[in-house]
């Protein structure tokens, strides 16, 4: 019964893909969201019974691929990490699914927009149930294709359309890292199915290779390279570039897939082989400090933003770099814990900001914008519930979690757990002026932007409103309700057998014990946060400017996102598209069109023309070639006749 | 004795003929040209035993033939032609093709005679009369041939007068169709005159 | 001179004699730039030196076969010289000239 979950989401695509708009949405409408609601239903269902209860699900298995002695199913595995993930994707894609029949009712393409969000979650679902690598990375290709379409999926803006080649694009790159490791793992484990690398790993630690005079540990060169699949999909510190360009796509999308499932993918990956990654410690250093810089760094660019949805992109890409270096100090549970909370208020933030822009007809920059909370005050408390919980202030969702990362970073007792604890802190304290800087800018102070605009300011219908309530509550409670059973004292019997820990790793069990000022200080960097921003944005209003203009270079580095874009334009793009135009022009048009088609048919062209003035018309000549062939005839005969 | 001399000059005269019949200005000549191609030909049947056949050529061909080319000559009004003719552009190809060719044929006359040399050289027919062996199995052996060769003769006129039929203009014919189909009603009209009052 | 001439005239020599006069009414067919009549005449000297061919092989070979065979020929000569004729007749009457320099409509 459970197999349902992952196979809804797809009837649904398929059945708002065949029923289309022409004569009315509404079927499609109904088709889509009932079965991502079912779907997400049956998922609560299966949390309760195979994570809380313990009960065992075998999934269901298909054939696939059968070649040689390389053999594949389709095969799905619910386990308690499945099954978390179920629970957060089928929630806030149902939820997302609803807000979208508010957000898109101008569009004209509506049954595209479901068909695409439904393939994708189910693209995302055939990720995390799968039971070997190359089912996962049929998920991560299908949720890369989605997330393709989706952002471009306004195709008529260019600027939408280069958005989406990018992501795509620096997805691949993360792609080329993972398929690399995978075949790395096949050759040495000599199987892709998870059960049987984890139970090969111990004893493949000490197996390595010998490349350009270097000796590689397998295990640690194939865990670097499938973490390089993950840099990609979840947008770390190299491959980020797409992120705050993929914020082109509708809102709804942006929630979807960039705050709480398809960036997931990457933390969600490394969890599920934490059997193979706790035997290549040095990746696991590689992996926190790569966590560490990125949540600095995004939080960096964030404070200088003015689009509204960069802000929380940015916000996102600096929680991602949180959950990674979780991962890297092996604190999965923390990690997943901290996944699931900001899930919610991630896409609380996001659908909420989609409410705005909605409300202020399709404006983004907040420079524009100003001193509507009085007429927006749904979305201004929904606002302020998402910016306390991204915060961490206490009872809220992301307090446990945020909390409980901070405090592994500091037990961790290694050289990189300090450097990560204090790129934390830091990031804590940006994230939180950042996060009220928006709030302020969007509504209080003055109205920027014309006054017609202001004009016709409204709330959003309830049909987008109630998602924001539903992932609030969720952003609320979520992290109390969870937080015993992920990162409790009995956290082991929770995740049993789908996370594992190397008993030297014990960073998660010290963290209980930590003093009691570390437990303190996530709070009061927030505070200190959020004095900040208030001072900065409401009592004196100028001081954003003079600080600016004080640390002029500073500030342009944040600004221009630290001329990521410019760098890589200049070391890669430029390259390469000078060699492929070379190629289209010299190597595919002049050498091999030349020689091939356009080549061939104007010879046959020419040699036509030249062999038709044999047709002179004139019946002498005509008769001549006759008498030449005669001749030419019984030549041959006779040489016949004398060989014989 | 005499008899090869003669045929050595009937058959010089021959191919001197067929050289005038395609090297001739004047197309009236090339006509008179053949016809002397044609009984210098049917001299050389005589020689063969073929008298009835060249009888046959010289009324037939020159008799019937020939005199058609010069009709049409005539009618044709073709004119002479007066600058050099522009044989000599062809003709050394010509010429290289045509002895290739020759000397293809002659190779089975002088190299390879095998199949000739079966051939007996004093033939010994039973009836000196050619035209009583010619009708004895003309009509009997190959009779189907004989009437189909009428049936080519009847369709060649047939040809001929479809071809080249017309109707001119102002020919006055009777067409007897008319002439039967004509009603009373057509060509009589019955008129009550009154007195002294006329048509 | 004697001695050539008082040799026998074997069937090579009417072979011989048949294969130029062949050749010459070929040659007359693409040698000529006056007119279609020609044609017609270099087609009869082709018929003329096979129909030597068959009548001396006939006399060689003691078969009447060849003579009746060039009887034939003969009728079919004489029907396609008159359908030729006919034919240029008609040609003449719609171009108005025999020559064989303008009949190339089928050049291409």
């Amino acid at each position: 019964m459970y197999n349902l979950i992952i196979f809804l989401p797809l009837i649904g695509a398929v059945l708002s893909w065949i029923l289309g708009n022409r004569f009315s949405s509404i079927p499609t409408y109904i088709v889509s969201i009932s079965c991502l609601f079912l779907s997400m239903i049956i998922s609560w269902i299966a949390f309760y019974d195979i994570a809380i209860l313990k009960n065992d699900f075998e999934g269901a298995s298909l054939p696939w691929i059968n070649s040689g002695e390389f053999r594949a199913l389709w095969e799905f595995n619910f386990d308690t990490l499945s099954c978390v993930m179920f629970l957060v994707v089928n929630t806030v894609s149902a939820m997302v699914h609803l807000y979208s029949v508010g957000y898109m009712s101008h569009d004209k393409s509506k049954a595209r927009f479901m068909a695409y969000l439904s393939f994708f979650t189910f693209a995302m679902l055939m990720l995390v149930s799968s039971n070997n690598l190359l089912q996962l990375f049929f998920g991560w290709e299908g949720v890369g294709v989605a997330s393709y379409l989706l952002i471009g999926f306004w195709y008529n803006k260019k600027s939408a359309t280069s958005a989406a080649v990018k992501a795509f694009l620096v997805n691949r790159v993360g792609d080329l890292g993972f398929i690399l490791g995978l075949i790395f793992v096949y050759t040495y484990f000599d199987t892709i199915m998870f059960e049987r690398i984890f139970e090969l790993a111990p004893s493949m630690m000490d197996v390595s290779i010998v490349v350009f005079d270097n000796k590689l540990n397998v295990i640690e060169l194939s865990c670097f390279l499938l973490f390089i699949g993950a840099m990609g999909k979840s947008a770390q510190l190299f491959l980020h570039t797409w992120l705050p360009d993929a914020m082109e796509g509708p809102t709804p999308v942006s929630a979807l897939i960039h705050a709480a499932t398809m960036v997931t993918a990457g933390v969600f990956m490394v969890c599920k082989l934490s059997p193979l990654f706790e035997y290549a410690p040095n990746v696991l250093t590689f992996i926190t400090l790569i966590g560490a810089l990125t949540a600095l760094f995004a939080s960096t660019i964030a404070l200088t933003q003015f689009d509204i949805k960069r802000v929380i992109a940015y916000s996102t890409c600096s929680q991602l770099g949180y959950m990674f270096f979780a991962v890297g100090l092996s604190a999965y549970p923390a990690a997943m814990f901290h996944l699931t909370t900001h899930a919610f208020f991630k896409a609380l933030l996001f659908l909420g900001a989609g409410s705005v822009i909605h409300g202020l007809s399709n404006e983004q920059d907040m420079r524009k914008m100003g001193g509507c909370f009085k007429k927006l005050p749904v979305t201004y408390i929904l606002i302020w519930i998402g910016s306390l919980a991204l915060a961490g202030i206490p009872f809220f969702a992301g307090y446990y979690s945020k909390d409980m990362i901070l405090e592994v970073a500091f037990a961790s007792d290694s050289q990189i757990g300090y450097f990560a604890f204090i790129c934390g802190c830091l990031a804590a304290v940006l994230t939180a002026f950042y996060s009220w800087r928006l709030i302020y800018l969007t509504f209080h102070g003055d109205f920027k932007g014309n006054k017609s605009t202001y004009d016709k300011i409204h709330e959003s219908p309830l049909v987008m409103l109630l998602p924001l309530f539903i992932l609030a509550f969720g952003a609320v409670f979520s992290g109390w309700f969870f937080k015993e059973m992920f990162i409790g004292v009995n956290w082991d019997y929770f995740w049993s057998n789908s996370i594992f820990i190397l008993t030297g790793n014990d960073a998660i069990y010290k963290a209980h014990s930590v003093p009691k000022w570390v437990k303190l200080l996530p709070i009061v960097l927030a505070i200190i946060g959020i004095s900040i921003a208030t001072v900065f944005y409401v009592l004196i209003p100028d001081l954003p400017s003079r600080v600016s203009k004080a640390f002029r270079v500073l500030y342009t580095l944040f600004y221009n996102k630290w001329y990521f874009d410019e760098i890589y334009n200049y070391l890669f793009v430029k390259p390469i598209k000078i060699f492929s135009v070379f190629c289209w022009n010299i190597i595919d048009k002049k050498i091999i069109d030349g020689i091939g088609p356009n080549g061939i048919s104007s010879k046959v062209f020419s040699l036509s023309k030249i062999s038709s003035k044999i047709h002179t018309g004139y019946v002498y000549h005509y008769s001549f070639s006759m008498f030449i062939g005669l001749a030419l005839l019984t030549l041959i005969l006779l040489y016949n006749l004398q060989v014989n | 004795m005499y008899y090869s001399i003669l045929f050595y000059i009937f058959s010089f005269f021959v191919i001197l003929s067929s050289i005038g019949v395609i090297t001739s200005k004047n197309p009236v000549y090339c006509v008179l040209y053949l016809i002397l191609a044609f009984i210098n030909s049917a001299i050389l049947f005589l020689f063969l035993n073929a008298e009835f056949l060249a009888m046959l050529l010289i009324v037939v061909y020159v008799g019937a033939v020939a005199v058609l080319f010069l009709f049409v000559v005539m009618m044709l009004n073709i004119n002479i032609e007066e600058k050099k003719s522009k044989l000599l552009k062809f003709k050394p190809l010509s010429v290289i093709l045509g002895s290739i060719i020759l000397v293809e044929f002659l190779y089975f006359l002088i190299i390879d005679n095998s199949t000739l040399e079966k051939l007996s050289n004093t033939p010994n027919l039973e009836q000196k009369n050619n035209t009583i062996s010619l009708g004895n199995i003309l009509y009997t052996d190959f009779a189907l041939l004989f009437q189909m060769c009428g049936v080519i003769l009847l369709v060649a006129m047939i040809g001929a007068i479809v071809l080249t039929l017309r109707k001119r203009p102002g020919v006055k014919k009777q067409i007897i169709k008319n002439q039967v189909d004509t009603k009373k009603e057509d060509v009589i009209e019955v008129v009550s005159v009154k007195n002294n009052e006329g048509a | 001179m004697i001695e050539f001439f008082n040799l026998p005239i074997l069937i090579n020599h009417y072979l011989i004699l048949s294969s130029l006069i062949f050749l010459l009414g070929v040659i007359g067919i693409f040698l000529n730039r006056k007119n279609v009549i020609s044609i017609l005449m270099s087609i009869e000297l082709i018929l003329l030196g096979v129909n030597i061919n068959f009548i001396a092989f006939s006399y060689f070979s003691s078969d009447l076969t060849g003579q009746i065979f060039s009887l034939f020929i003969l009728t079919v000569a004489a029907a396609e010289a008159a359908i030729g004729l006919a034919i240029l007749v008609v040609y003449f009457r719609n171009k108005g000239t025999i020559d064989v320099k303008d009949i190339n409509v089928l050049k291409g």
